[in-house]
């Protein structure tokens, strides 16, 4: 029913007959919600109301200074071989994507002329193929123009293996070819309901082919202009230290009108949040600082002074307890948490729902993420359409003790429940970090209160999250019961987040432990949800898939969700930062300014 | 003299490759990778950050990827940094000399305060000057410099608004007023790190003056009737700072070795900065050869100073 009715109002809204807000207002009766049927429309073939953030200015610069604070200073200026944000960051203010993200998770055109939309014939009905026109008359900063040679070329560079960049991932499995001077069409294999992914934020930042086509390949690392930036974005290049300082003026040819504000621009690295966040919130010495992992006590203090305060945007990043479905204690083949093992007290999902309705998340959001996070019973959390409204948390030790005892699940003399001569004690690790110890410390107590053990364990983070085979503490061998961290969204699009959970991804010794799938969880419903998804075109349906594959972690305990956290920065009053929680600090640094 | 120190230098060569040798063993035995980051980023997929690892010749055994850097290095190639995809030689000489100017000046602070006031209080020992100096010293190298650091920017940065804590390295001013600025913003970090240098220096300088002061040849110069000034600084401190050369040129490699703790606070982009972010970030080509040229450098110190007592005392003969 709700087919042919959506598709005529989808028609009425094309024709003018309709205007969007009501067409969006029927959706929302029919209990879709509104940027579910922003996507629709987009579909069906209008295009998306670019929501732009208001910008004031009325002239290009005479803004002075902007002084930016990161606490890790970035270490290379090349986008495709960035490493973390920190790099990432630096590198955006010199280069430019096509589009970038907005707060909702919407694009905004950057070099693109306009973003691709069925209505305008950018996007293919089969979902195989993305058109992207270019934005005339653009100038890389030493004058030349920019074109469609450098998109391809960009393409072709880091798809490169011996190029060793690391956005190979995204450019790996898909053709660019020119079509013309000022437009590039992306070919995929399959059918890519997610298409924004090349050429878009920082994974897209485009090279100018005139001085890296020398430096494709094996002799990537020798390009000069790897240290020296040559781009299109709103900052020239000036200066770069690695690790402490990068240094951008403004340009004068920027292809936005009344763009940049800022006169210069300048990222300092180095230090710790908390003095980063004294430096802008107490003190102003800067006008920006970002990733602030900071207790929201201490924030709460420094803002007392008034001369700054915090910004937090939201995403997807979820910190979450991962329970592993093998045994960690058994030894096959020379390989632990081997798959061919079975964890011998989460085999019982009674164990697993229990150590669910332990987790008090309340306490955790009050007493150590405040302000910077959100309780959920989800892992996935946005963007807004595939987000579950069929999970609920709760916290509950009554019904946890009452759901092992139903289980069989007995106190022993010394207090710990047992089973079968097996005793229901976990081995809890997470990586070294003040407020994850805190909250392993809340869970604890509420296990024990329950009658299940709990050892702590906590890794240094730089060997936890490290690929290195050799050495047991990794998250990807998960020696343990159960293990807690944080899993970033990088875009505004479950695909990559929800992907890892396929059996098909299970980390064993074989893949080196790189497969993603770290609980080793298999099952074929989920695996099921996932592949529909990544093959449907239609929007409704693809987050209808997703929403689903969230419910069933949620049912079978995969992953106990505890906080979804919010991203957050300190910014002087008078800054008005454009952030978004889909994407990095600096990507939209264009659309920066002061107000007096 | 010559023949001296050739043998020296040639000593120092063995003991140079045991100390890179072992340098390198822990660094490769010691746990993490350089490319961690890219693990819990699902945009790259598992099998770049292992060509990575190949590209970098991370995977080979300890003894091939040692022997390859020994010889990168007897040709002055210091690495090649994974982090950064430059030369550890070109990150090294940027901070070169951001350190030398703070830590320098520590250094410089810390013995203009030190000697005098060492000498002044051996020559009256337990006198109330003495009393006072010996309690700041106490005082002074039981705060540790993180605590310092701290106190000076909560007073004189937050409380106050006097002196800015970050630290930057391209002033935007001219002539005058670049020096002023420059001075400005070193005023911290060389307080903090010059005090508590003094502190120690000066007791040590107060002990070496005590022992020397009692001889019977400062006696004698005191009765052929020279004045105090006179014995004190031509006949006793001469000898006094025999010892005192000793712990200055073995302070002299952490002049550029930095100071780990106080760049961090004050974000001095220093060699000790870089060193610890390396070591952070896994960064074993930087680590090694920061810490390779520091082991360099207190050998050559170590030389120098035992060069400059046969100057001070004639008597020591270098042979």
């Amino acid at each position: 029913m709700l087919d042919n009715e959506l598709r005529t109002m989808i028609d009425e809204v094309k024709d003018g007959r309709m205007d969007r807000r009501a067409f969006v207002q029927h959706l929302i009766a029919l209990g879709l919600t509104a940027p579910m049927a922003t996507q629709i429309l987009a579909v069906g073939g209008v295009a998306m109301a670019q929501s732009k953030a208001p910008y004031k200015p009325t002239k290009r610069g005479g803004g002075g200074p902007l002084k930016l604070l990161w606490w890790q200073g970035a270490t290379l200026l090349n986008p495709h071989f960035a490493t973390g944000t920190k790099d990432q960051d630096g590198s955006r203010l010199f280069y430019e994507p096509l589009a970038s993200w907005d707060a909702a998770g919407n694009l905004c055109p950057i070099l693109a002329a306009e973003i691709p939309s069925t209505q305008n014939g950018g996007l293919a009905a089969d979902g195989k193929s993305v058109t992207w026109k270019l934005k005339p008359g653009v100038k890389w900063h030493d004058g030349k123009p920019f074109t469609a040679d450098d998109v391809v070329f960009n393409w072709e560079y880091a798809r490169d293996p011996a190029t060793a960049a690391l956005t190979i991932g995204v450019y790996q499995d898909i053709t660019v070819e020119k079509v013309d001077d000022l437009t590039v069409r992306v070919l995929f294999k399959g059918p890519t309901p997610f298409w924004a992914d090349a050429f878009v934020a920082v994974v897209g930042c485009i090279l100018p082919k005139h001085l890296f086509a020398d430096y494709k390949g094996a002799k990537s690392r020798e390009a000069p202009n790897n240290l020296k930036p040559v781009g299109t974005g709103p900052y020239k290049f000036v200066e770069f230290k690695p690790g402490d300082l990068v240094r951008g003026e403004i340009n004068p040819d920027y292809h936005m009108p009344n763009r940049p504000y800022f006169d210069t621009i300048e990222i300092k690295g180095g230090g710790d949040a908390v003095s980063a966040a004294r430096a802008v919130i107490q003190t102003g010495e800067f006008d920006y600082a970002w990733n602030m992992q900071v207790e929201d006590e201490v924030l709460l203090r420094l803002e007392k002074g008034g001369k700054g305060k915090t910004v937090y945007t939201t995403g997807g990043d979820i910190e979450f307890i991962a329970l592993n479905f093998t045994d960690p204690n058994t030894e096959i083949d020379g390989e632990r948490s081997s798959i061919k093992t079975k964890h011998p007290l989460f085999s019982d999902p009674a164990v697993r729902k229990a150590l669910a309705l332990l987790v008090d998340r309340d306490a955790v959001q009050k007493h150590i993420y405040g302000r910077a996070g959100r309780t959920t019973a989800s892992f996935l959390n946005g963007p807004e359409q595939f987000v579950s409204k069929n999970t609920k948390w709760e916290f509950s030790i009554e019904k946890a003790t009452q759901l092992l005892e139903e289980a069989g699940w007995k106190a022993g003399a010394d207090g710990i429940r047992e089973k079968d001569g097996r005793k229901l004690k976990l081995l809890y690790q997470t990586s070294i970090n003040g407020p994850r110890q805190k909250t392993q410390a809340i869970i604890k107590q509420a296990c024990q209160k329950a009658g299940i053990d709990v050892e702590l364990k906590s890794v240094v983070a730089s060997v936890f999250f490290s690929s290195d085979v050799a050495n047991p503490d990794t998250y990807s061998k998960f020696y343990a019961d159960i293990e807690m961290f944080q899993i970033p969204m990088t875009q505004p699009d479950p695909a990559q987040h929800m992907r890892r959970f396929h059996s098909r991804f299970v980390a064993t010794k074989e893949n080196k432990w790189q497969g993603r799938n770290f609980p080793r969880w298999v099952n074929k419903e989920f695996d099921a949800a996932i592949d529909a998804a990544e093959a449907e075109v239609d929007p409704v349906k693809r987050a209808a898939f997703y929403i689903r594959a969230n419910d069933i972690m949620w049912e079978d305990t995969v992953v106990i969700p505890v906080m979804h956290r919010l991203k957050v920065g300190a910014a002087v009053n008078s800054l008005r930062p454009v952030l978004s929680g889909w994407t990095n600090d600096t990507d939209n640094i264009q659309d920066w300014y002061r107000e007096a | 003299m010559r023949q001296y120190i050739l043998r020296r230098l040639l000593i120092a060569v063995p003991s140079l490759l045991g100390i890179s040798l072992v340098l390198f063993t822990v660094l490769a035995l010691a746990p993490g990778d350089p490319f961690a980051e890219l693990v819990t980023n699902p945009n790259v997929p598992p099998e770049v950050a292992q060509a990575l690892r190949t590209k970098f010749g991370l995977d080979d055994p300890v003894h091939v990827r040692y022997l390859r850097w020994l010889a990168a290095m007897t040709q002055g190639d210091w690495g090649f940094s994974f982090v950064s995809r430059m030369n550890v030689d070109t990150l090294i000489l940027q901070r070169l000399p951001t350190t030398l100017y703070v830590i320098g000046s520590a250094q410089v602070l810390a013995l203009l305060i030190a000697i005098p006031v060492g000498v002044f209080a051996a020559t009256r020992p337990y006198s109330i000057f003495d009393q006072i100096a010996n309690t700041l010293a106490f005082i002074g190298f039981s705060l540790p410099t993180f605590f310092t650091g701290l106190l000076f920017i909560l007073v004189f940065s937050i409380k106050l608004d006097w002196l800015p804590f970050v630290y930057t390295t391209d002033i935007k001013a001219t002539g005058i007023h670049w020096v002023i600025e420059q001075v400005r913003q070193a005023i911290m970090p060389v307080m903090v790190l010059g005090l508590f240098q003094a502190a120690s220096m000066t007791r040590f300088v107060r002990s070496a003056m005590l022992d020397v002061i009692r001889l019977d040849y400062v006696t004698t110069a005191r009765a052929k009737g020279l004045g105090q000034t006179r014995v004190i600084v031509k006949h006793a401190m001469r000898n006094a700072m025999i010892p005192v050369v000793t712990l200055v040129a073995l302070q002299m490699p952490a002049v550029f070795g930095g100071a780990i703790v106080t760049e961090q606070i004050f974000r001095i982009p220093g060699i000790g900065s870089l060193l610890i972010s390396s070591i952070l970030s896994n960064d074993t080509p930087v680590v090694m050869a920061v810490t390779f040229v520091f082991a360099c450098l207190v050998v050559l110190f170590n030389l120098i100073a035992d060069v400059l007592y046969g100057w001070l005392d004639p008597r020591i003969s270098l042979r």
